[in-house]
């Protein structure tokens, strides 16, 4: 109703109905979950929104710098010199391993091109700093503060100065998202390293780890270590990974419970190594129909580990 | 406009830089890496609560999507995840405004709990649903320490709006 020269002051201008915007709104959202949760479509944006809310993040990170150097600076000369004294001792008692270390390299390398073998890669990476948690509170996830410009890729292996503490799953410009072990979504190929026996170790929340699909009277003891087996081409083979904390064989069930606690200090920051990705691997086999047809453990968890 | 319709005092009009400002400041906020501190508030969850109360004209299931995004990217956690929980916030809150701007803010502050503890839910229940892990029942304390300061964020984010009681054309605010 526009009478000349006056139009209605725009009082009841509200847009599109309520009900009409929430509807659009939340189909969006739930279009965007399940793209990003079903076909991994959504990095892209991920990737877009995260380098351009680059300066907002280093803000935000500002007051925790701070903090931190402000309680370094606060640190006793005691502790440092504590620490100073671990350090050296601790040098001294690797000292007499890591001499030998190059003299065992050579004669395996040696005695490996003697038995006609392929040589093992040997292990190189980059040391990052963990920097915070990630704020999810559903996921065990660090950011790092190595990204693509250091050439970080995701699916690198992490670890620390004990074990594997977990795998670059995205990459920024600047910063790494790492997944911890503990991550329910998080599963590694392990073996034991007292008998060789393969599977599937998985995150159970809570700082704990699963060891997933072994029968109940499988052999598995408390205090059993497990290393990775390097079966998935992602991990090199030997890593320590996790411990067995408990046994848990109840015959009611096909599988037994075993509970494991990691090796490495997965919920502590500090420095860790990002290793290179693997190369030289031999190439998948074509059909994995034709591999086996023996129902068993093995293949079972062959499969999970692919 | 008033801080609450039973109130006497008549408000300036709302700037729109102030309700941009004030949502990037909680965006900032929520970006800071605290660890897993328990109780710590969802600030852009509150401000975008206290916006579509006060100003429903003006920020709406729109800005609350964007936000969304920009807080799933800054959390690492699914996309899609707070942009739904956040749109359902907001219609919410819009829906409700007209109702709850008629209580005194002890009462408001009743109202938006509830509201915030269903976007902790929601997510919680998206979450574990693609398999995450649950957050732990220390979490959800979040939403009643958002409930506890009401009070201060509604006296702060009002206050370029107030004008003084006695009105002095010889003194400049």
């Amino acid at each position: 109703m526009n009478v000349v020269g006056h139009s209605p002051p725009p009082f009841f201008k509200r847009g599109p109905a309520p009900l009409a915007q929430l509807a659009f709104f939340s189909t969006l959202s739930v279009l965007c979950l399940v793209a990003d949760l079903r076909f991994h479509t959504l990095e892209w944006l991920r990737l877009g929104v995260a380098t351009a809310a680059l300066p907002l993040q280093k803000l935000a990170y500002l007051p925790v710098e701070t903090g931190d150097d402000f309680s370094k600076y606060l640190t006793r000369l005691s502790v440092l010199q504590e620490e100073n004294d671990e350090l050296h001792r601790r040098q001294l008692s690797t000292a007499a391993q890591i001499l030998r270390q190059q003299h065992l390299e050579d004669e395996n390398k040696r005695l490996r091109a003697l038995l006609d073998m392929k040589e093992r890669q040997p292990v190189s990476g980059q040391v990052a700093e963990i920097l915070y948690a990630a704020r999810d509170p559903f996921a065990r996830r660090v950011i790092i503060d190595r990204g693509m410009q250091s050439n970080i890729e995701p699916g690198q292996v992490v670890i620390d100065d004990i074990g594997v503490i977990g795998q670059v799953t995205r990459a920024f410009p600047l910063t790494a998202e790492v997944t911890l072990l503990t991550d329910k979504n998080q599963a590694i190929p392990v073996q034991v390293q007292r008998n060789g026996l393969r599977a599937v170790l998985a995150g159970a929340g809570a700082g704990t780890l699963e060891l997933r699909f072994l029968a109940s009277n499988a052999e598995v003891q408390q205090g059993d270590i497990l290393v990775t087996s390097g079966l998935d081409g992602v991990y090199l083979p030997g890593l320590p990974v996790a411990k067995v904390a408990k046994v848990d064989r109840n015959n009611d069930f096909a599988f037994a419970r075993i509970i494991c606690e990691p090796i490495a200090g997965i919920e502590k920051h500090g420095d860790v190594l990002v290793l290179a990705p693997r190369t030289g691997l031999p190439p998948q086999p074509e059909d994995p129909e034709q591999v086996s047809d023996k129902p068993g453990k093995g293949r079972r968890v062959k499969k999970m580990s692919r | 406009m008033q801080a609450t319709h039973t109130s006497r005092r008549i408000l300036l009009p709302v700037r729109q830089w102030f309700i941009l400002f004030s949502l990037a400041f909680a965006l900032l906020l929520n970006m800071i890496p605290l660890g897993r501190f328990p109780g710590m508030p969802d600030w852009v969850a509150l401000v975008l609560t206290f916006w579509c109360i006060h100003q429903p004209l003006k920020v709406g299931m729109g800005s609350a999507f964007v936000l969304g995004i920009l807080m799933d990217v800054a959390d690492g956690s699914v996309m899609g995840q707070h942009a739904f929980a956040y749109v359902l916030l907001a219609f919410a809150a819009a829906g409700l405004s007209r109702r709850i701007l008629w209580f005194p803010l002890t009462y408001q502050a009743i109202h938006v709990v509830p509201m915030l503890l269903g976007v902790q839910v929601l997510m919680t229940v998206v979450r574990m649903m693609a398999g995450g892990a649950f957050p732990g029942i220390l979490w959800f304390v979040s939403s009643f320490t958002s409930g506890l300061i009401w009070y201060p964020l509604t006296f702060l984010l009002l206050l370029p709006q107030y004008r003084p009681v006695e009105r002095d054309e010889n003194r400049p605010i």
